[in-house]
C-alpha cells in the first residue's frame, strides 16, 4: 500500500441532519486501481458519506483532497467533472426513455441530439467491459440487473473513473452478482477506483481488496481485506462479538397446516403470474420461497391471505387437531386472517403495504385490532400497549409512539411491521422481505422472531432475497421461476448454487421434488 | 360540396384556437405541470391582445397593419406569459396544489378579461361594442400562396403558425436535448435532478412559454374567429376546456393535436349541417368532442401502452429533501 498514493482523500467529514450525526470525523482514503469495500450496518453512515462524495449532500465539515487539491463538491455535476461516479440503490432511470436516453441525460453538448453517435460509444463501452445492453431499448422493458448496468455505463460514459454502488448486489441473482462481479474487476484491472457499499461479509471476502469500516458514522479503520476474516470485520463493524450463525432448531410435531394445489393465478392483462403451483407447509416448520423477484412470490402469499382472486385451483386450511379441511378461496381476506392467517409483505419501498405512513405507531397498531372493541368507539388503550411492547422488544429507535410511522427509518419501520403481524398470534404467518435492507443486528432479531414462532408450532411461509439467509434459516425451500414451481428442496441439503440454478432455469439439475 | 367546404373551413377556423391551447399544455405538462388555468389563460392572452391593438387604432388616425399585428401579438405572449409565471410561482416554487391553483387562475383570467372587455365595449360608445378593424384585417389575412385554394382561401396566418409550432414541437421534444431534459423532468423530476439538470428552472421555463402559446389561442379567438370584438358569453372558456381535453386526445402529442383538433372542430360544427336538428338534438351533437375524448381515454387505457399515457409524474410537486 505504501506505493499508491490515495486518488482521493476525505479528512474530518462530518454531517448530521437534525440533531442526528450521521458522520463524525471520518477519515477514508480511496487509492486507484483497487476495490475498497465500505463496511458497516445501517445508519452507520456509508451511504451519506459516499452522497457528500457524489455531490448529493455537503458536509458540514472537514475536507475532501483530490491528488493534493482541496474539491468542493456541490452537485452531482461536480462530482461528474471530478471523474465521480455513484450508482444509487434506488436506480435513478427515467421508465419511459431508452437506455441511451437515460445515459445521456443532463449532459451538456450539442443542443440537437445525435442518438447513432451516442449508441456507438455506448457499444464500445459495452464491449470495453463485457456488458450487454441494447442503447435502444426501453428501460420498463429491462430487468433489473440491465437496469443496473445502464446505471453503470451512465457513470462510465461520463468518464468517471471513480465509482461507488451502493448496495449493487441486493437485488441480483448469485449468477447475476458473479457476472456484476466480473466486470468490477476489469474497471480494477483498468486502472479505476471501485468503491461498494454492502452489508455481506462474503461479498466483501470474494470482491473487495481493501475494506474500511464504519460504526455509528464514526470511522473505525481500514485493512487489506487479506489480513482479516469475518469474524474480525463484524467485530468492528458492531463493536461487539457477535455470533454469525443462524439458528435452526428442528422442526417439531410437524403436521399439515396449509396445502395449494394446482393454483393457478392471471394479473389484469392476462399474464399468468403463478402457474399451477402446488406445495404444503406443515406447522412448526418454515418454507422458504425463493425466486428473482416478481415471480409470482406476491401473487402467491395475497391468493393465500385472499387479497388475489385466484384463476384455478385450490387452497386448504387444515385444523391441526381435527384434521378438517378447510377451502381458503372465497373467503373474505378478514376471515382468513381471523382463522390466524397473518401476512407481512415489505414491499421495495417498505412503506407500500401494512403501514400507513402518517400514522403514528399505536394507530398503525390499530389497523389490526380495531375491529375487535365491542363499542361504537375505537379501543386505543391496548394497540397503545401493544406499540410500547413492540418498540421495547424489538428496540425500535423512535422518539415515542406517537410518532409518525414516516418519520422512522426503514429498519425501524420494518420492525414494527413484522413485530406487528407476529402479535397477531398467527397460526400461518407469512412474511416477505422482512429483513430487506436491515443491517446484521436488526436482521438477527426478526430471524429469532421467525424461529421462535415456529417453535410454537407456527406454519411459516418465508419470502427472501438473501440466498445465504434461506439456505441457513428454512427448513424447505420453494424455488418459483416464471410463476412455476421450479422445485422444492432440502435447507440443509442444498446450497445457494443449486437454488439460483432454479431460479433462472425451471428444475435447475438436481431438483429434489417433494410433495 | 359547397357545405362540406364550409364545414371544413369553420372546423379549421375552431381547431387553431384549441390547437394553440393544447400545443402549449403539451409543453407545460411535459415538465409535469398540469395547468388547468388554459382557459384562463386565453382569456387572458385574448383581452390583452385586444386591448393593445384597441389603445393603439384609437391614438392614431391611421393604423398601420404590421404595426397592429405586432403590438397585439406582443401583449398577448407578454400577459400570457406573466399568467404562467402566476401559476408557476404557486405551484413550483409554493409547492401550491397544481388542480386547485390551474382552476382559480381560469376564473381569474375570465374575470378580468371580461371586467376589461367589458370597460373597453362601454369605452368605444356608439353600439357598446368595440371593434379594431385594421388589426382583425391584419390577421385575417390569407398567405399569397393559399389564395387561390377554395378551402384555404380565407384562413387568417395565425392557422399555419400554429401547424408549424405543432410540428416544431414534436421536433423539439423528440430531437434536442433540451426537450429530453424536460421530458424526463416530467416523468421523474429527482432522476434528472441527479443528472444535473435544473429542474426548478425547466419547469418554469416550459410552463411560462407553455402559457404563452396557450395565450395566442386567445388572441387568435379574438381577433381572426369573432372578428376583433369582444363578447362577454364565455365562448373562449369552453374552448379552453376542449383545448384540455384535445391534449388527452392527442395523447401529448403535438402533431396529433393537429389532426384531433380540426376533428374537433368537425364534430363541434356538425350539428350546423345537418338539416332538421331542433335545438335539443343540436346540443347533443355539441358533445360528440367530449364523447370522442372520453372514447380515445377508455381505448388507450385499455391498450396500456407506455408511451400513450401521460407524464408520470404529472400534477405532483417535487421537492429535493422529501424522502
Amino acid at each position: 500500500m505504501e506505493e499508491k498514493t490515495a486518488v482521493i482523500k476525505m479528512r474530518n467529514i462530518t454531517k448530521s441532519f437534525g440533531s442526528v450525526l450521521a458522520n463524525d470525523k471520518v477519515w477514508l482514503d480511496i487509492y486507484k486501481g483497487e476495490i475498497l469495500a465500505l463496511l458497516g450496518e445501517n445508519g452507520s453512515g456509508k451511504t451519506t458519506l459516499m452522497n457528500m462524495l457524489s455531490g448529493i449532500y455537503y458536509p458540514d465539515a472537514g475536507q475532501i483532497f483530490m491528488g493534493e487539491n482541496e474539491v468542493s463538491i456541490r452537485s452531482p455535476k461536480d462530482a461528474y467533472d471530478l471523474g465521480i461516479g455513484m450508482i444509487h440503490q434506488h436506480f435513478k432511470l427515467v421508465d419511459v426513455l431508452t437506455a441511451a436516453e437515460n445515459i445521456i441525460l443532463g449532459m451538456s453538448g450539442k443542443g440537437l441530439l445525435d442518438m447513432s453517435a451516442v449508441n456507438e460509444k455506448i457499444r464500445s463501452i459495452c464491449s470495453l467491459y463485457g456488458f450487454d445492453v441494447d442503447p435502444e431499448q426501453k428501460i420498463y422493458d429491462m430487468s433489473v440487473s440491465q437496469k443496473q448496468t445502464v446505471e453503470i455505463i451512465k457513470v462510465l460514459y461520463r468518464g468517471a473513473d471513480i465509482l461507488i454502488l451502493d448496495e449493487p448486489t441486493a437485488v441480483l441473482t448469485p449468477q447475476e452478482t458473479d457476472k456484476l462481479f466480473a466486470i468490477l474487476r476489469n474497471m480494477r484491472d483498468d486502472g479505476k477506483a471501485v468503491i461498494i457499499i454492502t452489508h455481506k461479509l462474503h461479498e466483501v471476502e470474494e470482491l473487495s481488496d481493501r475494506v474500511a469500516i464504519l460504526q455509528r458514522g464514526r470511522f473505525v479503520g481500514d485493512t487489506l481485506t487479506k489480513d482479516t476474516n469475518a469474524a474480525e470485520m463484524t467485530n468492528m463493524m458492531v463493536g461487539h462479538p457477535v455470533v454469525l450463525n443462524i439458528e435452526r432448531p428442528e422442526p417439531e410435531n410437524v403436521k399439515e397446516r396449509l396445502r395449494v394445489e394446482n393454483l393457478t393465478i392471471r394479473d389484469i392483462d392476462g399474464v399468468k403470474k403463478l402457474d399451477d403451483v402446488s406445495f404444503s407447509v406443515g406447522s412448526g416448520e418454515i418454507l422458504g420461497i425463493a425466486g428473482i423477484s416478481g415471480c409470482g412470490q406476491k401473487e402467491l402469499l395475497e391468493a393465500i391471505a385472499g387479497l388475489q382472486p385466484a384463476e384455478s385451483g385450490s387452497i386448504f386450511y387444515i385444523d391441526t387437531k381435527t384434521g378438517e379441511k378447510e377451502p381458503l378461496i372465497g373467503k373474505k381476506p378478514r376471515e382468513i386472517s381471523a382463522m390466524g392467517v397473518a401476512l407481512s409483505f415489505v414491499p421495495e419501498d417498505r412503506l407500500g403495504m401494512g403501514l400507513v405512513a402518517n400514522m403514528d405507531l399505536t394507530d398503525n397498531m390499530m389497523l389490526r385490532s380495531f375491529r375487535r372493541g365491542k363499542s361504537v368507539f375505537a379501543d386505543r388503550k391496548s394497540p397503545r400497549e401493544l406499540a410500547r411492547r413492540v418498540v421495547t422488544e424489538l428496540s425500535v429507535n423512535t422518539p415515542s409512539v406517537d410518532t409518525p410511522v414516516r418519520k422512522l427509518s426503514g429498519g425501524n419501520v420494518q420492525k414494527i411491521l413484522v413485530g406487528r403481524e407476529i402479535s397477531s398470534a398467527p397460526t400461518v404467518l407469512m412474511t416477505a422481505y422482512a429483513v430487506r435492507g436491515l443491517d446484521i443486528n436488526s436482521s438477527y432479531t426478526i430471524y429469532d422472531l421467525i424461529n421462535q414462532q415456529k417453535q410454537k408450532g407456527v406454519a411459516v411461509i418465508f419470502v427472501g432475497e438473501d440466498l445465504d439467509v434461506l439456505v441457513e434459516l428454512c427448513d424447505r425451500i420453494l424455488i418459483l421461476c416464471g410463476g412455476k414451481v421450479s422445485g422444492i428442496v432440502d435447507g440443509r441439503k442444498t446450497d445457494k448454487r443449486e437454488i439460483g440454478r432454479m431460479m433462472t432455469s425451471l428444475g435447475g439439475e438436481s431438483s429434489e421434488q417433494q410433495a | 360540396m359547397a357545405g362540406i367546404l364550409s364545414l371544413v373551413q369553420a372546423a379549421i377556423v375552431f381547431g387553431t384556437v384549441i390547437l394553440f391551447g393544447a400545443i402549449g399544455e403539451i409543453l407545460t405538462e411535459k415538465s409535469g405541470s398540469l395547468n388547468l388555468g388554459v382557459p384562463g389563460i386565453m382569456y387572458i392572452g385574448g383581452i390583452a391582445g385586444l386591448a393593445g391593438a384597441y389603445l393603439y387604432e384609437s391614438s392614431v388616425s391611421a393604423p398601420e397593419p404590421l404595426l397592429c399585428f405586432l403590438i397585439a401579438l406582443f401583449c398577448t405572449l407578454i400577459a400570457s406569459c406573466l399568467a404562467g409565471l402566476l401559476y408557476s410561482f404557486l405551484t413550483i416554487s409554493l409547492r401550491a396544489n397544481q388542480n386547485v391553483t390551474g382552476l382559480t387562475l381560469t376564473i381569474f383570467g375570465s374575470g378580468i378579461a371580461n371586467l376589461f372587455g367589458g370597460a373597453m365595449n362601454k369605452m368605444a360608445g356608439g353600439v357598446g361594442q368595440i371593434s379594431v378593424s385594421t388589426t382583425s384585417a391584419a390577421y385575417r389575412t390569407t398567405l399569397p400562396f393559399f389564395r387561390g385554394i377554395s378551402v384555404l382561401s380565407s384562413l387568417g396566418v395565425l392557422v399555419y403558425v400554429a401547424v408549424i409550432l405543432a410540428i416544431v414541437m414534436t421536433w423539439f421534444l423528440n430531437r434536442t436535448r433540451a426537450g429530453l431534459n424536460l421530458r424526463a423532468v416530467g416523468e421523474n423530476p429527482a432522476t434528472a435532478d441527479a443528472a444535473g439538470i435544473k429542474v426548478t428552472k425547466l419547469k418554469y421555463i416550459a410552463t411560462c412559454t407553455g402559457a404563452a402559446i396557450t395565450g395566442l389561442g386567445g388572441l387568435y379567438y379574438v381577433l381572426d374567429y369573432i372578428k376583433g370584438t369582444w363578447a362577454n358569453d364565455g365562448g373562449i372558456e369552453k374552448l379552453g376546456w376542449l383545448a384540455v381535453a384535445l391534449v388527452i386526445f392527442a395523447r401529448w402529442k403535438p402533431v396529433h393535436a393537429i389532426w384531433g383538433s380540426y376533428l374537433f372542430g368537425v364534430l363541434f360544427w356538425l350539428y350546423f349541417y345537418i338539416p332538421g336538428l331542433d335545438r335539443s338534438s343540436q346540443e347533443l351533437f355539441k358533445m360528440l368532442p367530449y364523447i370522442v375524448t372520453i372514447a380515445v381515454l377508455v381505448i388507450s387505457s385499455m391498450r396500456r401502452s407506455r408511451e400513450n399515457r401521460p407524464p408520470a409524474h404529472l400534477g405532483l410537486p417535487y421537492f429535493r429533501e422529501e424522502r
